[in-house]
């Protein structure tokens, strides 16, 4: 293991952290909230002061750095940095225990969503602009933001290529252009431009400017930290319509805006992936809408429509923002926004979740398996966008799928010592680990978080970065191996 | 600048090595996933998985932006007809191809002009003529040419009775009484580029640039015997076989082909009236007792496996021969072999590359871009050839007030079509070329990146 260079990465990690802290700062500062710009002042200073120890201990990083290192890498960087990012809150005293902060740091890098705060509105304006922004960060992946910044070591090495594919979601990580730092810019260019383009469109609707954007920052991270206690309900309607576009947008693969940007629209197209995602979203919509209809929830269809359009766009591209408290909707209805809780949005989007591409190969896996049994000696290759899938590919991704389905059940087990419960408990772990928020009972959109006890935080956590960094960057670092120098 | 490099094998990494570490935007094209998965762990580039001469995985590759296409794969067809699509595709790209069987070769221009090829490379001719010119020109390892020909860098071992064993670099002028300079010291592997103090061991390499005249007359005076060959024993008939044996024949030198394999041998005798092929194991040591070697001889060991070419130079010096050639497919433990005295080694691999990054280089010509790159020191330094033009910086100042690059050194000028070996006093004129040694850690694209 390359503990230097790694150690070299985790300060640079530090510096962008600490420089994204700032706007917080600042706003706290202008707002006359002194307490929690000195919060941020003394976190930022701590930030530096660690980093500079880092860089001096790690001067001479050799060169040589492998796909382990990148894993190891990659999931050390977002815990020091939610350790980090808890600090302001803690030192504010605006949330006083360490845990629930870094909960709610972990929340914001992993796009989750999940919050422990019974009053959001009691935050100071600059720290709810620091969990926004950490959804912003997390979104994209703060080693990608790193990647096009800075060139870490020589220009030839291609071992950033480990860092893009433990940071970024799917189960085939590519480059786009040949240069990664390109690729990295690109991939932050077309994200600046749509949470523009958002902030823009909420800015049209009359939203406030600072509300405007937490939103689109929350919205762009696919995240789903609001501003209000009633998280986007006591928006406009114009607003809300805003927000169910932008969050589907997000929940699309980035390089099908690289290849709309290139007038490549046929192969845009004819992305599979892209088929299903829509295709679910407006089969999810379709049902919920016509289960809230016959059952007359809300007083016209344009209403029952947007809202069930809205829960179905922020719970299947995993942001989990709420205009109503879906927990009262009827069973159907829950049943199918559980189920696209696990779903999730596409690979190389900013979503979370099992994801589209990952299911597709499992449904299409599944289709050549029975196929197997009935004629035993065809040979079958697995297609994804009329290209054959590489057999590694399918392992891994059967092997994510185990994991996945352990873990959720080992979080569950060990949540429900709390004495929530069995709904609650089973979407709290399922919300957390697919980056959602909210859950169903207990932590429905009107609730959070709070009630649950350390132990269980710690899980919900460990599950929220598992699920942001598809499980494997976090899961070796608990192998002996990870930490063995060579 | 855009270069798609199809077929990822040993010429296609060592090209992409090169190329990566010169800040080119590299696309790789293999029906390997394997390779293409090492590559890309390796090195900064795009990788594309399919048959390159196919126009889907050219389109996909980005063909219609490149610049250059590289076609390395092992098959000469699909080298041709990866070029070919690709020049249909973009009518602005370079293409370079390999193409290696010997059969080909006589078709080789018609081929360039009516297929819009700018290159063709052919890594065994080219071994074969590297090896010729080393057969000719007895007494170094290697000669690498600059300046069309007008100036040389070549390699010199230094043995325990030379005279320049455990002289400082100073005093070299004295001994050999003639005018080089020695660019860069290959000391167990490592390249050091020396000053005046620096006390030449045994074992060492030297690389000394002197224009052609004055090389033979180092050779003379430092005593290495310059035996004419007489006799060139090749062993191994691969591919390269012929073209030295055609090349050597003209020279009026007396070839002898050693293979294995009979059929191999009916073939080449065919094709080399002049040459005698002899149906025999190389590695049984008896043949070359019964060949009575001689120090008019020159042995050639060029089998596809570097062990046994190893082996049979090894031998063969034991017996007295003094001129040898190892075609070494992979040069990467060159720490390993300087401890053996192989006599001259030549990879294939690296010629063909070289040529490649040359082409590259040249085509990217901006003001104060080389013009010619040839990697020494088993690759370990870098001699590069750039015209000094107006815009570079200190022109007229003698060279002892210029600060340089650390391991950076101005092997020879030429002013006026003549070839200067510098000192202190020198000074270049726009108009000049020169030819700078330096590390190939560090690629030195332009001129003005060489001073501090």
């Amino acid at each position: 293991m390359n503990f230097r260079m790694i150690g070299r990465i985790i300060s640079f990690i530090l510096i962008v952290e600490a420089i994204f802290m700032l706007p917080g700062m600042v706003l706290c500062a202008v707002g006359g909230q002194m307490q929690s710009a000195l919060a941020f002042l003394i976190t930022i200073g701590i930030i530096f002061a660690t980093s500079s120890a880092l860089w001096l201990l790690c001067r001479k990083a050799q060169k040589g750095f492998y796909s382990r290192d990148g894993l190891v890498c990659v999931g050390l960087c977002w815990i020091i940095m939610s350790l980090f990012g808890a600090l302001p809150f803690t030192i504010s005293h605006e949330i006083p225990r360490y845990i629930d902060a870094v909960f709610e740091i972990a929340s914001g890098f992993s796009t989750t969503g999940a919050s422990i705060l019974n009053d959001v509105e009691a935050l100071s304006k600059g720290m709810l602009l620091w969990r926004s922004t950490s959804h912003w960060l997390g979104g994209m992946g703060v080693l990608v933001f790193l990647l096009a910044l800075v060139p870490i070591s020589g220009r030839s090495d291609g071992f950033t290529m480990h860092l893009l594919r433990a940071e970024s979601p799917g189960p085939d990580v590519g480059k786009l252009v040949p240069r990664m730092k390109q690729t990295a810019i690109i991939l932050y260019g077309l994200y600046i431009l749509l949470t523009v383009l958002d902030f823009i469109f909420l800015v049209i609707g009359k939203m406030p400017v600072f509300d405007a954007v937490c939103i689109a920052i929350g919205t762009a991270g696919t995240g789903g930290f609001g501003v209000l206690n009633t998280s986007i309900a006591s928006y406009s309607p114009y607003i809300q319509t805003v927000c169910t576009v932008f969050m589907l947008l997000f929940g699309v693969n980035f390089s099908c805006y690289y290849l709309l940007l290139c007038g490549k629209i046929k192969n845009v197209l004819k992305d599979e992936e892209l088929h299903w995602y829509l295709g679910i979203a407006v089969f999810a919509i379709a049902v919920i809408t016509l289960s809230l209809s016959l059952k007359h929830f809300y007083p016209t269809f344009g209403e029952t429509l947007r809202h069930s359009a809205f829960q179905v766009g922020s719970l299947l591209s995993s942001t989990g923002f709420a205009t109503t408290d879906f927990d009262l909707w009827p069973a159907i209805a829950k049943a199918i926004l559980f189920s696209l809780m696990f779903i999730g949005a596409s690979a190389g989007s900013t979503g979370g979740g099992f994801k589209i591409g990952r299911m597709l190969l499992v449904l299409k896996m599944m289709r050549r398996n029975v196929r197997q049994v009935l004629y035993p000696q065809k040979i079958q290759v697995v297609r994804v966008n009329g290209r054959v899938v590489d057999e590694a590919v399918l392992r891994n991704t059967n092997a994510y799928l185990c994991t996945y389905v352990m873990i959720i059940l080992v979080s569950f087990l060990i949540v429900s010592i709390d004495g929530f419960s069995t709904t609650t408990n089973i979407t709290a772990v399922v919300s957390c680990f697919n980056n959602m928020g909210p859950g169903l009972e207990g932590i429905g959109p009107s609730l959070n978080y709070s009630g649950y006890g350390t132990i269980s935080k710690i899980v919900l956590i460990f599950d929220m970065l598992a699920g942001r960094l598809e499980i494997f960057p976090i899961l070796v670092l608990f192998s002996r191996s990870a930490w063995k120098r060579r | 600048m855009n270069i798609i490099i199809a077929g990822y094998g040993k010429v296609g990494s060592a090209l992409t090595r090169q190329l990566s570490a010169e800040g080119y935007d590299l696309t790789i094209i293999d029906s390997n996933r394997k390779k293409l998965e090492s590559g890309q762990e390796l090195y900064d580039v795009l990788v594309v998985h399919g048959n390159c001469a196919t126009m889907s995985v050219l389109e996909e590759a980005g063909v219609k932006n490149a610049d250059i296409l590289i076609a390395a794969t092992s098959a000469d067809e699909i080298n041709l007809l990866c070029c070919l699509t690709a020049h249909k595709l973009n009518k602005n790209i370079h293409t370079i191809a390999r193409i290696r069987n010997p059969e080909y070769s006589e078709q080789i221009v018609l081929m360039r002009d009516s297929l819009g090829l700018s290159l063709l490379v052919n890594p065994e001719k080219q071994a074969a003529q590297e090896m010729e010119r080393l057969i000719r020109y007895p007494g170094f390892m290697k000669r690498e040419k600059f300046a069309h020909g007008r100036v040389e860098i070549a390699e010199l071992r230094v043995t325990a009775d030379s005279p320049l064993c455990d002289i400082p670099l100073m005093q070299m002028g004295s001994v050999t009484k003639c005018h080089s300079l020695v660019c860069t010291v290959l000391r167990n592997g490592n390249a050091i580029a020396p000053n005046g103090h620096f006390i030449l061991k045994e074992g060492d390499r030297l690389f000394v640039t002197a224009t052609t005249n004055e090389l033979a007359l180092l050779l003379k005076n430092l005593g290495i015997v310059t035996h004419r060959v007489k006799r060139v024993i090749i062993c191994g008939g691969g591919k390269s076989a012929p073209y030295l044996a055609q090349m050597l024949e003209k020279g009026n030198i007396k070839v002898q082909i050693v293979e294995r394999d009979q059929k191999k041998c009916l073939e080449l005798a065919e094709l080399l009236p002049f040459a005698d092929i002899v149906n025999a194991d190389a590695s049984d040591l008896s043949l070359w007792e019964s060949e009575r070697l001689s120090s008019d001889d020159a042995i050639v060991a060029m089998t596809g496996l570097d062990e046994l070419n190893m082996m049979i130079t090894l031998y063969v010096k034991s017996c007295g021969v003094h001129q040898t050639i190892t075609k070494l497919s992979r040069t990467e433990s060159s720490a390993l072999l300087d401890k053996l005295d192989l006599g001259s080694v030549i990879c294939p691999k690296d010629l063909c590359s070289n040529t490649i990054v040359g082409y590259v280089r040249g085509m990217k010509n901006q003001t104060g871009a080389s013009i010619a790159v040839h990697r020494i020191a088993d690759g370990k330094s870098e001699a590069t050839e750039f015209h000094v033009t107006k815009d570079t910086l200190y022109c007229g100042v003698p060279l002892k007030d210029l600060k340089l690059k650390k391991n950076v050194l101005i092997a020879s000028i030429l002013h006026l079509s003549q070839c200067v070996i510098p000192n202190g006093e020198s000074c270049f004129y726009p108009g000049d070329t020169v030819i700078v040694v330096s590390d190939s850690d560090r690629a030195i694209s332009r001129l003005n990146d060489i001073f501090e």
